[in-house]
Order: structure tokens, then sequence, then C-alpha cells
């Protein structure tokens, strides 16, 4: 954590995730398809890729983020 | 053939294994990158994962998702949590999870046994589990398609394959788990051989997937609507399916995450095998995306194995049917392959991890004391050490052997890594309030520890035998003694909870509280401070570690005891930076103390370490007080520092704020004596025509009457200028003074405007001005003192009609509502105000200097004072409206506006009258 804002900007993404992947939140997808699978599972993966995208980028991009720093 | 192949991989182990080792020892790391370090720490996906994820998809739905969720979430944390605890462990050569938290309450003996106890009872079933994998999956790839059908009990275990795989497997790990002493020295070359497993299982799971989806199915779109037409995959994959619903959910959640950070394989992959600390960063993405391509393919698997197997069929070897289902020969290898990499490289890291701990806080301490060995032999120890390691690993792999032979038939393979999981969560209050919380003490985390162990062996390890026949399972529904309330798996009548979650919270809730609850009431010994300062402050930039002893001793006693414990080439690095020929006799310096201490812990752990220094240091060996003052002066200089900035910048500001009053204040002063001067001025100019009229009627007697009179005029209209004058400088200095008295009533601008162009209107025409008027509202009720107000319109009027254009000169009066306000406007058609000059002719005494001079045919223009247009704007400010100059609209000149808020309705004004006027209820 060498800038204070890269710290600040992991705990919003952490809390973003732990809302993604708690009840409040997952409970509008667990609904069947037409056929009667759950959303839930597609859902959930792709979550899991948002938070990794963004995470990946927080910690590759910073030197390019300077300004904001 | 299979196990040749099998052995074969294993071979291909020990070949890079010894090549990682070849290339340290060259100093050319291999494993000195983050993805290998990323890599590494997928050690986490064990054969649970390869073999259970499917069955736990087909069984309970999404939940298995949550096992990886949770490590998600604490890799994301990584860059706080884990960077602190590999610093630490740097700092303080850590040698494995139960060092941690023994170092971190005043290097405790006792606490780190407890650690070390709990570890094996809770991770010896998950090392049986892996075996049981390897054997399982054997027996499928061998007998299918006829069912395993095997009875480990009935073998004798010369017949069973796991028992030389474990065999193989202890061989290996001694090889390359124990090459050094120093636990805390990292073991390079078995890095590099886990990061090339984790590679192999996560090639290997995906070759399936996509033979699965791709080749087995048209694609996942086919497989999934042929899923949803299958009535038993109704609801499979909804909430519905997992086990305690929301609040398992979460319950698994939270167990993964704190599993995660406390499993002792994890901690040795994290934090002591971590070669630099920013490898941390680029593993907090990369683990979690090697995880969610690890369960890519988890549900499609499970799905068509649901489609395509027998009923009957063991969901957790689906990965291995489907590919045998369809007749393949490599693909099924390849797999099995694949799941042995899983096993073995989780049994190796926690075998490692395991015997280091068995070995540095449960055997050592006690041959520490045991008299003979002491005070005996005097003989060379370290070979012991390595030796008692060897011993332990072995031990280990028979006892995770023991336990697969004797109850492995009775579970299946994810019920004994989730009570795994439970039982390792129980380091995490120790662990993780140890780092963040200064007050927890030794004796809070060692009866918070026994405390959730205890629980976690009532609610989950004592049904778990019960359920495998081992036990009475008459407790479990009816409670111990036909207590209901004491049923391991609704404790105190909690029901309806996953049993996972039901025993995490019971025996979190006792570890926390009683961690918290003793803490609180219990007393840090003056060492348990400083370990505490050094570990919750680790992350400090500015924390230098404090050399602790103070002690006495000479270099050979203190060469002695190293060269016993370390050998020879080990203590010649403690004492590099000495001189070769000093005496035996020399006392060692401090730093040469802490360095023997040091070294010691990376070897034996540091309470093991800490007797031992303690036993040749004499006096006091280590003076706590001043180490503790040391940090805390450092913490102190930090805050003074920060306060003595944060002072230095208020100066700063101050100064510079009493800079610009010093000069706005100079400014001012200027001012004032331009003002006097130019009042000054004013004042002669009429004064000294008055005076010279005088002297001339005084003087001369004999003038005619009309030139009498006409003196005496002149003489009269100059005492009314200087008396207007004069009474303009009074105005103004009550304004200036805030002590001009208005008497603001509501009345009508229209009026007013009209009233003032009818007095103006004489004056202007002599002057042959042309005066328009435009007022489009009939009523105009403003806030204001009609006296001042009137003056300002005049005073506006009247400098319109000065500065109008030479011909046919023009006067424009115009007032509009305007959003809120009236506007009153007077433009004229006179040359205009340039832009630089439009807040100049505020100033006092301004005069706009005439331009069109050198046409030859100026218009004698009244003089003003240059007073009017200050003085009515701050009459017109005072009534809480503006007044500026513009380009004019109309006629082209210049334009002052003059804008004032509408008054209120009357009914309103009275509310608010009324209300100002409320006294205060206190």
């Amino acid at each position: 954590m060498k800038t204070p804002r890269l710290g600040e900007r992991l705990v919003a993404l952490i809390v973003l995730a732990v809302l993604l992947f708690s009840p409040p939140l997952i409970l509008p997808f667990d609904r069947a398809t037409n056929g009667g699978l759950s959303w839930l599972p597609l859902y959930l993966f792709l979550a899991w890729g948002v938070v990794i995208a963004l995470a990946a980028w927080l910690m590759e991009h910073r030197h390019d983020d300077q300004g904001g720093a | 053939m299979v196990l040749g192949i099998a052995f074969g991989y294993l071979a291909l182990l020990f070949v890079i294994a010894a090549w990682g080792d070849r290339r340290a020892e060259q100093g050319r790391s291999v494993i000195g990158s983050p993805t290998v370090y990323a890599l590494s720490i997928a050690v986490y996906c064990t054969a649970w994962t390869f073999y259970g994820s499917v069955g736990r998809a087909a069984e309970y739905g999404p939940s298995f998702l949550l096992i990886y969720l949770g490590p998600t979430l604490a890799m994301l944390a990584s860059p706080f949590v884990i960077r602190k605890m590999v610093r630490i462990a740097r700092a303080q050569r850590i040698t494995s999870i139960a060092d941690f938290i023994s170092a971190r309450y005043g290097k405790s003996g006792g606490l780190g046994a407890l650690v070390a106890l709990i570890a094996l009872i809770g991770i010896t079933p998950y090392i049986a589990l892996q075996l049981k994998a390897i054997t399982l999956s054997h027996a499928v790839l061998m007998n299918y398609p006829e069912p395993p059908g095997l009875r480990l009990v009935e073998e004798a275990f010369w017949d069973d394959k796991s028992f030389w795989v474990a065999l193989v497997l202890a061989v290996f790990i001694i090889l390359f788990g124990t090459r050094y002493l120093d636990a805390s020295e990292r073991h390079e070359g078995m890095v590099a051989a886990i990061a090339f497993e984790s590679l192999v299982k996560l090639f290997a799971f995906l070759a399936v997937g996509v033979f699965t989806v791709f080749v087995l199915f048209n694609g996942p779109g086919d497989l999934f609507a042929r899923a949803a037409a299958h009535p038993q995959l109704n609801g499979a994959l909804s909430l519905e399916a997992v086990p305690g619903g929301g609040v398992g959910w979460v319950g698994t959640l939270v167990l993964a995450f704190l599993a995660f950070l406390s499993l002792p394989r994890q901690f040795q992959v994290l934090v002591v095998e971590n070669v630099d600390e920013r490898h941390i960063k680029r593993a907090s993405w990369l683990f979690p995306l090697y995880l969610l391509a690890i369960n890519l393919f988890v549900i499609p698997i499970a799905l068509a194995g649901v489609l395509l197997g027998d009923p009957g069929g063991d969901p957790d070897s689906f990965v291995l049917t489907l590919p045998l289902s369809a007749g393949l020969e490599g693909l099924p290898l390849l797999v099995f392959i694949g799941g042995l990499s899983a096993a073995t490289g989780m049994v190796i890291v926690e075998t490692i991890a395991l015997s280091t701990m068995v070995s540095n806080h449960l055997v050592m301490p006690l041959l520490l004391r045991s008299p003979r060995l002491h005070l005996g032999s005097r003989g060379d120890l370290s070979g012991w050490l390595l030796g008692i390691r060897r011993v332990a690993i072995v031990m280990i792999l028979l006892l995770g052997y023991l336990y697969h032979a004797l109850i492995g038939d009775s579970y299946s393979l994810v019920t004994i890594g989730l009570v795994s999981f439970a039982a390792a969560t129980q380091f995490a209050p120790a662990l993780l309030l140890g780092l963040y919380w200064r007050g927890a003490t030794r004796v809070g985390a060692s009866l918070g520890l026994i405390a959730g162990f205890s629980v976690w062996v009532y609610t989950l390890l004592l049904p778990g035998f019960a359920q495998s026949g081992w036990l009475d399972d008459a407790f479990l529904t009816h409670g111990p003694m036909g207590l209901a309330w004491l049923r391991p798996y609704a404790l105190f009548g909690l029901e309806g909870w996953d049993i996972y979650s039901h025993s995490l919270l019971w025996s979190q809730l006792a570890n926390v509280g009683t961690l918290v609850g003793v803490s609180l009431f219990t007393r840090q010994s003056r060492l348990e401070q400083t370990q505490a300062a050094l570990f919750t402050e680790a992350l400090h930039t500015s924390l230098v570690y404090p050399s602790l002893w103070q002690g006495q001793t000479t270099r050979g006693e203190l060469e002695a005891l190293l060269n016993r414990y370390l050998g020879a080439p080990a203590t010649a690095r403690v004492f590099a930076g000495l001189e070769r020929q000093a005496s035996k006799d020399q006392a060692v310096p401090p730093e040469v103390i802490a360095r023997a201490e040091q070294a010691l812990a990376g070897a034996l752990g540091n309470a093991s370490a800490r007797v031992l220094i303690n036993s040749v240091v004499r006096g006091e060996a280590l003076d706590l007080e001043a180490v503790l003052s040391i940090l805390d002066t450092t913490s102190q200089m930090l805050e003074y520092n920060r306060q003595l900035e944060q002072k230095s910048r208020e100066l700063a500001e101050i100064g510079e704020e009493l800079r610009s009053a010093n000069e706005r204040l100079r400014e001012l002063d200027r001012l004032k004596d331009e003002f006097v001067a130019m009042v000054s001025h004013e004042l002669r100019t009429p004064l000294t025509s008055i005076r010279a009229f005088a002297e001339i009627l005084r003087d001369s007697r004999d003038l005619p009457e009309d030139k009498q009179r006409h003196f005496l005029d002149v003489v009269v209209l100059e005492s009314q200028r200087l008396s207007r004058l004069i009474e303009e400088i009074l105005d103004l200095a009550r304004l200036e003074s805030g002590r001009l008295t208005l008497h603001p009533q509501r009345l009508n601008l229209a009026a007013l405007a009209r009233h003032s162009v009818d007095a103006v209107h004489r004056v202007q025409e002599d002057r042959g001005v042309a005066l328009d008027v435009e007022i489009t509202a009939d009523e105009a009720p403003v806030i204001g003192d009609p006296d001042r107000l009137e003056q300002v319109i005049i005073n506006l009027l009247d400098n319109a009609g000065k500065f109008a254009a030479d011909e046919d000169p023009r006067v424009l009066l115009r007032l509009e509502h305007h959003k809120g306000h009236y506007r009153l406007s007077v433009e004229d058609n006179g040359p205009g105000i340039g832009e630089e000059e439009r807040e100049q002719v505020f100033e006092k005494f301004h005069q706009i200097e005439q331009h069109g001079a050198s046409s030859g045919q100026t218009r004698r223009r009244p003089r003003g004072s240059g007073l009017g247009l200050p003085i009515s704007r701050g009459i017109v400010a005072h009534l809480g409206g503006r007044l500026w100059v513009e380009n004019a609209p109309t006629l082209g000149g210049a334009c002052l506006v003059m804008e004032l808020p509408v008054a209120p309705a009357d009914s309103e004004r009275q509310e608010v009258a009324k209300a100002n006027k409320t006294p205060p209820e206190r």
C-alpha cells in the first residue's frame, strides 16, 4: 500500500465482493430458467470474474493511475 | 501399468524438485516469480477439489463454489493481512503457524504445543482423505465398469496401494523437505514441484471438462438444454439444494475464508515459503483466477454425470467415469494423474508443515526438558533435530494411512474436508486478533483455542465417529443422557442449520468470546507486551527491531550452543561479523546474541530458542522494559512528528494570513491617504472660488449691480455644492463604518421610479437630454428606504445624462421583473465604459476621462463629486441588492443596472417578523 488511495480502493473492492457473494444480492438470481435450472451459478461466475478483473486492474495498473493517488 | 505411470510421475516430481534446489544453490531461483507463488498457493485445491467438487455440485448445487469464494475474499485482503504476516515471519524467523501464534503470545511453548496438537488431530483426516482419493481413483480406473468394490479393512496393508503411496511420499518429503535444518529457509525445490503439480491438475481438469462439454455433448447449449429437461436435475442448481439455505451459504463462505488463512499448509506456502512480499500483489488476483478456471467445468461435468451415468454411480468419481464410459484410455489416465497431483501436492506441503510443528513444538520442548539430554551428551545435536523431523514425517503419514484404513469408508470426501476446515478455523481468532489487537493475552488465546476446539470435537468429530459406528449414535438424536438441548447437531436447540455452519457458530463464539473475555481480565508478561507490539505494529515502516539481549555471555559458550544445535556452518554465519582471533572468554555484543536467537528460532521455533539462549546468557537476559520503551518511543515519536508537522503547517498558514492582512492594511492606509487628499482637493475648489468672489465683493465697492448679483449667485451655488459634497462625504463615512441608518419599508419601485423621473425631468430637458421610460410592471414591490432609493435612481439618471452622446443625447430607464428580482436599468447612448473600467467607476472620486475631447466640440458636462456611484452601490447593497455596469442593449452606451429582491407577500412578511420576534424558550 504505497499510496493511501490504493488501500481505500481495495477495501471498497472487498466490500463489493462480499456483497456480491452473499444472500441479499444472490437471492434475485436464484430463479429458474424456462428449463428449470437456476441462474445462480452463472451469476456467481460472472460476479467472480468481474471481481477478479477489478482486482487485477487495481493491482497491475497503479503506475498509470498516479494522478488519482 | 497405471501404477508404473503413477510412480513415474512421482519420479518426475523428484527431478523437478532437485532441479529447483540446484538452481536455488546457484542463486538463480526458479520460484522468484509471482506466478510461481500464485501457483504454489493453489495447493489449496486438493483431491477434494479435483474429485469432490463435482460430487458436491451434484448433491448440493452451487455450494461447492463457496469453498473458493471464501479464499477469493481472503486473497483480496492479502495486501493487508498476509503482507503483515510475511513481514513478521521474516523478521522473527517464523517456521509454522504454531510458531507464529506462540511467538505472538510471548514465545509461549505451551501455546505452540497446543496449536501443533490441534493441527495434528484436525488435519490428519485430511491427509487420510488424499490417500483415500488416490486409492479410490485407482480402483475406479482398474475395475471400470464394475463398481470399485473396495473394502479397505479386509485387505492386508501390503496389498493396499495407498500404503505404498504414503511411503513413497514420505521418502520424497524427507528428501526435499528436510534438506536443511533451518525450517524458515525456503524449500525451493518443493515449491517448484508444487507449482508444477498445480499446472498439471488444472490442465487435467480442463481437459476432461472440454471433453465432456464438446465431445460427449454438442457444446454447453446442448448440455444445459438436456439437463433442463431431466426431471432429477430440476432445481439442482438453486439455493434450495444448498444445505442450510441462506444461513448455510454464509456459514460456508466464512468457514472457507477463515480456513484459507489458518490451514497449516496454506500458512506454509503463503507466509513461510514467500520469497518476496511484492509477489502478494500479483497472487491476490492470479490465484482467484486459478480457482475460477478450475471450477469452470464442475457444473457441466456434474450435470453430464447425472445425465449419462448409472444412478448408483458415486458422483465423486464422475470426473473419471465420464471419459471411461466413452471408451477412452488416455484421458482417464490424465485425469488420474491430475488427481494424483492434487493429492500429493497437499500431502507434501501439509506433512512438511505438520512435521515442523510436531518436532519444534511437541518433541523438542520435551527433549530440552529431559535432564539427560540437556546436561549429558555434549555431541552434535543438529543431526538429531533432522532425525526427529524425519521420523515425524513418517509418523504423520502413517497416522493418515491408519485413519484412512480404519474409518476411511464411512465418510464421503467432502465431509472430511469440511470437518478439517472447521478445525483449522480455530486458529483464526488467535492469529487474526493477535495481528490487530495488542491486548490479546497468552492465557486468553490458549483458553479460547481450547474452548473452540472442544466445541468442534463435540459438534463435528464425535458425531462423525458415531456415524461411523464407533460410538452409540443415540446421543445424536436424543442428546447425552437424554438432555435434548445438548444434541451435538442442534446445540441449545439451534435447529435447521447445516452442521458446519452450526459448529462454526458455536465454536467461534466460544473461541472469540473466551479469547476476548479472558484477555480483558489477564495481564501480559513483559515479553508478551513486546511481541504484541512488534506484531501489531509490523507494517510501520520506521519500526526497528531492537536488539533484545542485554545480558552477558562469552563467545565460547554461545558458539558451543549453536554448534551443538545448528552445526558448524550455521554457527560461522552467526559470528560472521566478528574477528576470528577473539578469545573464547570475550563478551558477545547484544546484536550477535539476537542473531543467535534468530538462527535458533529458524531451526527450533521461537519458544525453544528463547529457552536455549536463556540457558547461556547471565544476568538480566532481556531488558524488556527498555525494549517496550523503545517501541513506545518510536510510536510516540511518530505521533509527535505528525503533530509537529501539523503545527508547522498551521503556523505557515497563519503567517500567510497575517502577511495578506498586513498587505490589505497597507492598501487601506494608502487608500485613506488618497481619500483625504482627494477630499481636501474637492473641498478646496469650491472654497477657493467662494473666497475669490467674496474678496472681489469686499474689495471692489464700485462694481455694477448686476455683476455683484452674479458674483453672489456664484458664491451661493458654490456653497450649495460644498454642503452637498460634505453631505455625501458624511454619507459615505456612515456607509463604510456601517452606521448608515436606513428605514426599510415595503414600497412600489415602479411608482418610485416614475417619481424620480419626474424630479429630474426638468433638469434633463434643460440639458437637451431625451429621457425615455419603459416600465413593464405596474406593481414592483421591494423592501427599501424610499428617500435613499430615490437618491440612487436620481443619481443614476443624472450620471447617464452627463455621459450621453453629445449630439442627440438620450437616456432610457427600464424596470422589469427578472427571476425573483426587479431590475432597474438606466442606459445612455454615450461612449460606454470599457471592460476594465467597470469596477473602477464604483471607486471613490473616480472620474471617467472625457473621451472625444479631441473633436473639439465637447459638451460642457457638469462635474460630479465622484462619490455618487460608490454611495449608491453601498445603499443598494445594504438593501440586499446589487449594482453593476454592463453594455447598454438598446442605446449602445453604458448601462447601470440595479437589482433588488422582490418583497415577500404581506402575510409571509408578518410571519417572518413574528418568527423573528418570538422570544427564545429558554
